[in-house]
């Protein structure tokens, strides 16, 4: 159903290191906070937290999957609200949620919520698809 | 503090990128995302993050990348990013305020392959008290 107002099934992704340090790898994003502890406390983080950019991505792909294609998706934005806070051996969820708030012709407009440990981390989120 | 004359200027970068398959699929196999023929929405942002900062690093603009902290991020995409792109980034100031001590700044990044706008991307960081 494509129509204003639809509620998109929820998903979860999962962020662990190894997710953090293939990003930074594919990203060229090797900012220390993002993987290693030391680094990120003495800056007054409560551990390393992942890329603002990785929890963007994931998003992302919420709404290519749901798009059928990242060739869909023709404006994407968003808020980081809070760090993804990423301990050493836990997964920590990425769950995302969205909705249809426009439909003109064959342009469609989510908005688009992520959540982690409960706690909103992406938010004013839209995103503009085109089938 | 930024230096108010650097409003509105638009920075381009000397070099060329060129997108390479593997740096799609890299960031492709981050996402699980199977289909590596075109460029994740968010891809750009390897090219921009790098560019932009190289491009107003320039003493004369006065932005403090230590303190910089990832607000809001906004892409505009014209057609998707694909392997051979290459690609060349220019960055604006587009605004700039002031409130309680921390600085907003808009960086607007345009990513051009020669002259096709591919990618429009906005980036708004805030520079810490």
């Amino acid at each position: 159903m494509i129509d204003v107002g639809t509620v998109l099934d929820e998903k979860v992704f999962y962020i662990d290191r190894a997710m953090l340090k293939s990003y930074a790898d594919a990203s060229g994003d090797q900012n220390p906070i993002h993987q290693n502890e030391e680094i990120a406390k003495a800056v007054g983080l409560p551990n390393v937290i992942a890329h603002g950019m990785l929890t963007m991505a994931l998003v992302g792909k919420y709404v290519t999957q749901w798009a059928g294609g990242s060739q869909h998706v023709k404006e994407f934005s968003g808020r980081f609200m809070k760090p993804v806070v990423v301990p050493a051996d836990q997964k920590v969820d990425l769950t995302v949620s969205g909705n249809i708030v426009a439909v003109e012709g064959n342009q469609i407009t989510l908005e688009l919520n992520a959540t982690s440990a409960g706690i909103k981390v992406f938010a004013m989120s839209q995103a503009v698809i085109v089938k | 503090m930024l230096n108010p004359d650097s409003v509105g200027r638009t920075f381009h970068g000397a070099e060329e990128v060129i997108v390479t398959q593997s740096h799609i699929d890299a960031f492709c196999a981050v996402l699980s995302e199977k289909d590596t023929t075109v460029a994740p929405p968010t891809f750009s942002i390897r090219i921009t993050l790098d560019q932009s900062q190289e491009i107003l690093s320039n003493p004369e603009i006065g932005l403090d990348w230590t303190r910089v902290v990832h607000g809001d991020q906004r892409f505009e995409i014209k057609r998707p990013i694909v392997a051979n792109d290459s690609l060349k980034c220019s960055s604006t100031i587009e605004s700039y305020k002031v409130t309680d001590g921390n600085e907003f700044v808009v960086i607007r990044s345009d990513l051009h392959a020669a002259d096709e706008l591919v990618v429009s991307t906005w980036s708004t960081l805030v520079v810490r008290a």
